[in-house]
């Protein structure tokens, strides 16, 4: 796909080759103040020394990530161990975030699906109501859903009602409410790539698949999803590399009783610790670990086409 | 909850922004959130003609944190509480005020003229005083509340229904109350004795939330929350059955104060403004608005007379004595930054 692009385009390329690096220029000045920028200097202020109530002092340590990998215990004398207290923090991220993305595939997969079925002049519609919601605030969504899922909340007012349920089911301040909300924050992230894969299939192999006896299961894992696959992965990544990093949902639906990547960070930027260098370090691990899950889904990618071309 | 306070202090700025007819300059205040009434900012500038800009936090440390990455030179006055006070004091971050400099100096309370942690006033003034503790709800649990033992090891009804203020600051000194050891701690054992202890209270906790604190009681999904005495009076008013502790252990005091910033780049303003926040008819408006209590002499007249028969200004005759917050050396603070980071992880 990738190679049918560049020629075609080949020809105009060559002619617009000057206009068209200059007029790159205003995009890599944003991308260099305000992503390179801020990325540089968190590397840098992650290897400086803290300063006693927030800031750096200018001298090189390893203080932040000798504290990330290494127990020294309560009073910092004790003999290094493993410390797993930040490990199990990125172990939590990783598996909320990763059940979250796994409820919005769920979830998401049909609905693309079904909006990528109906009739070419409804499907817009159909897009346009999934959009709809996200056009409040995310703040005021996820403090909503907390009305909605709490004790006293219509939810449990309803189950209640119609005599499913004794007793509200608590939701509210559990795991499964952060990843409710998780799910809920970044649904269309899922439904529109997926969306947008689905539509470019051509369903006459579905068809064809059908006339040859394939039956309908065997046909969406063996047909339709290799197809999609793409708009998969895009959905997953967008679902998954926010949700690790959030912190409204955890501390509004989760209670904040543990720490998440982001509140950990946050915490010690904004709250007692005051470590600058810390929440550096850990920015620049759970950079690098996206990274690495960006660069090794790049590669099955790659590897994919290459054995399906 | 953080962005929603902030978008609305901006729409506060621009209203404020319009109604000043003559701009005799500008005046910017970094501003805890939902805690100075818009009739008096409204007042100040009807007054002196000068525009007042709010930004707002949500706990003192967040504040020093915006203030240390940048924020000094845009802001004139804070509103830090006390300890609060001490460590800006030690990080060069504020101006001190010269003899004569504010006309109402005067109208200080006497007790609170040469508190600890700003000896002299040299760079602040009061703004609320309050104390710290919680309030339990009544249709919850009607034992004796006036313990800390509700918050660290309570009794079966309440377990799993506490909101505590996610604020280390608040949460140790309490836990230190409970426990009797000093809230600076270098015993080896006390610190481990607090771990452990808090460790075993968490799983009595449903939350940490401090911007929420008085909604959890009020919408009923916290049985107890530690709170402020004015937020706990507030839950109350707004229906919830509440009844604020004062345990015989010990609660919370504090006092938030505004002070000048270094570098502040409308100084005089700031300087008409603590005045005017001296003057006793315009803090009783805040003290109306907050509940808390003014530490400026005269403000009686001005309150509302409810105000002063609320049970939650009236500590009982056994009630333990309020302690303000401490300002640990690096070494200590560090051991009680592992026990706040255990707790959370």
């Amino acid at each position: 796909m990738a190679a049918g692009a560049a020629s075609g385009g080949s020809a105009r390329a060559d002619t617009y080759k000057d206009a068209r690096g200059w007029l790159l220029l205003p995009s890599w000045a944003v991308l260099g103040i305000f992503v390179l920028g801020p990325v540089c200097m968190m590397l840098i202020y992650s290897f400086l020394t803290k300063e006693f109530r927030g800031g750096v002092i200018w001298e090189p340590s390893l203080a932040a990530y000798d504290q990330f990998f290494f127990d020294r215990g309560l009073f910092g004398d004790e003999p290094p161990k493993i410390e797993w207290t930040y490990i199990s923090i990125f172990w939590r991220s990783i598996w909320q975030a990763g059940a979250a993305t796994l409820l919005s595939l769920l979830i998401g997969f049909p609905t693309a699906y079904f909006i990528a079925t109906r009739p070419e002049n409804v499907r817009p519609v159909w897009v346009f109501l999934i959009t709809i919601p996200y056009w409040v605030n995310l703040l005021i969504r996820t403090v909503s859903m907390k009305f909605l899922l709490r004790d006293q909340g219509p939810l449990n007012d309803f189950l209640i009602g119609t005599g499913l349920i004794d007793s509200p089911i608590h939701i509210v301040n559990t795991n499964f409410a952060v990843q409710l909300g998780l799910f809920y924050s970044y649904l269309p992230f899922m439904v529109l790539p997926v969306y947008a894969a689905v539509e470019r299939y051509n369903f006459s192999l579905s068809e064809a698949a059908a006339d040859l006896y394939a039956s309908k299961w065997t046909t969406l894992r063996r047909i339709v999803l290799p197809a999609v696959k793409p708009g998969v992965v895009a959905g997953c990544i967008l679902v998954f590399v926010p949700s690790m990093g959030s912190f409204l949902a955890p501390d509004l639906l989760g209670g904040a009783k543990n720490f998440m990547i982001g509140s950990l960070i946050e915490e010690q930027f904004k709250g007692n610790a005051g470590n600058w260098p810390f929440g550096a370090a850990a920015s620049m691990i759970l950079l690098t670990m996206v990274l690495i899950i960006l660069m090794f889904s790049a590669r099955q990618q790659a590897k994919a086409d290459k054995a399906g071309g | 909850m953080k962005n929603l306070m902030k978008s609305s202090a901006a729409a506060v700025a621009l209203t404020v922004a319009a109604n000043a007819a003559a701009a005799e300059g500008k005046l910017v205040l970094y501003h805890w959130f939902e805690y100075m009434p818009q009739e008096v900012l409204d007042k100040f500038t009807a007054e002196t003609g000068i525009e007042v800009t709010m930004d707002t936090y949500d706990s003192n440390e967040s504040m020093l944190a915006t203030l240390k990455a940048g924020g000094m030179g845009t802001y004139d006055v804070a509103v830090p509480g006390d300890y609060m006070v001490s460590i800006m004091a030690g990080e060069g971050l504020l101006d001190t005020i010269a003899d004569g400099e504010l006309a109402n100096k005067g109208n200080i309370a006497p007790e609170w003229a040469d508190p600890s942690f700003d000896p002299g006033r040299s760079s602040s003034i009061p703004y609320q005083w309050g104390s710290t503790s919680f309030a339990v709800n009544r249709d919850a649990y009607n034992g004796d509340i006036q313990t800390t033992d509700i918050l660290f090891n309570p009794p079966a009804e309440l377990s799993g229904k506490i909101n505590m203020l996610d604020s280390q600051g608040e949460v140790m000194a309490m836990a230190s109350l409970h426990m009797g050891i000093p809230q600076c701690s270098t015993d080896r054992e006390q610190l481990k004795a607090l771990n452990a202890m808090l460790q075993d209270a968490k799983q009595h906790w449903a939350s940490f939330n401090s911007d929420t604190a008085k909604e959890v009681l009020v919408s009923g999904d916290a049985a107890v929350g530690q709170i402020y005495d004015g937020f706990a009076a507030k839950a109350r008013e707004e229906g919830a059955n509440v009844e604020y502790a004062y345990p015989t252990q010990g609660y919370v005091a504090w006092m938030d104060n505004v002070v000048l910033l270094k570098d502040a780049p409308n100084r005089e303003n700031a300087l008409k403004f603590m005045d005017f926040l001296l003057e006793p008819e315009n803090i009783a408006a805040v003290t109306n608005y907050a509940q808390y209590n003014a530490g400026v002499t005269g403000v009686s007249e001005h309150l509302d007379p409810s105000l002063a028969a609320q049970p939650e200004k009236n500590p009982h005759a056994n009630a333990g004595e309020g302690v303000f917050i401490e300002v640990c050396d690096q070494e200590t603070q560090a051991v009680y930054d592992q026990i706040w980071t255990n707790l959370k992880k």
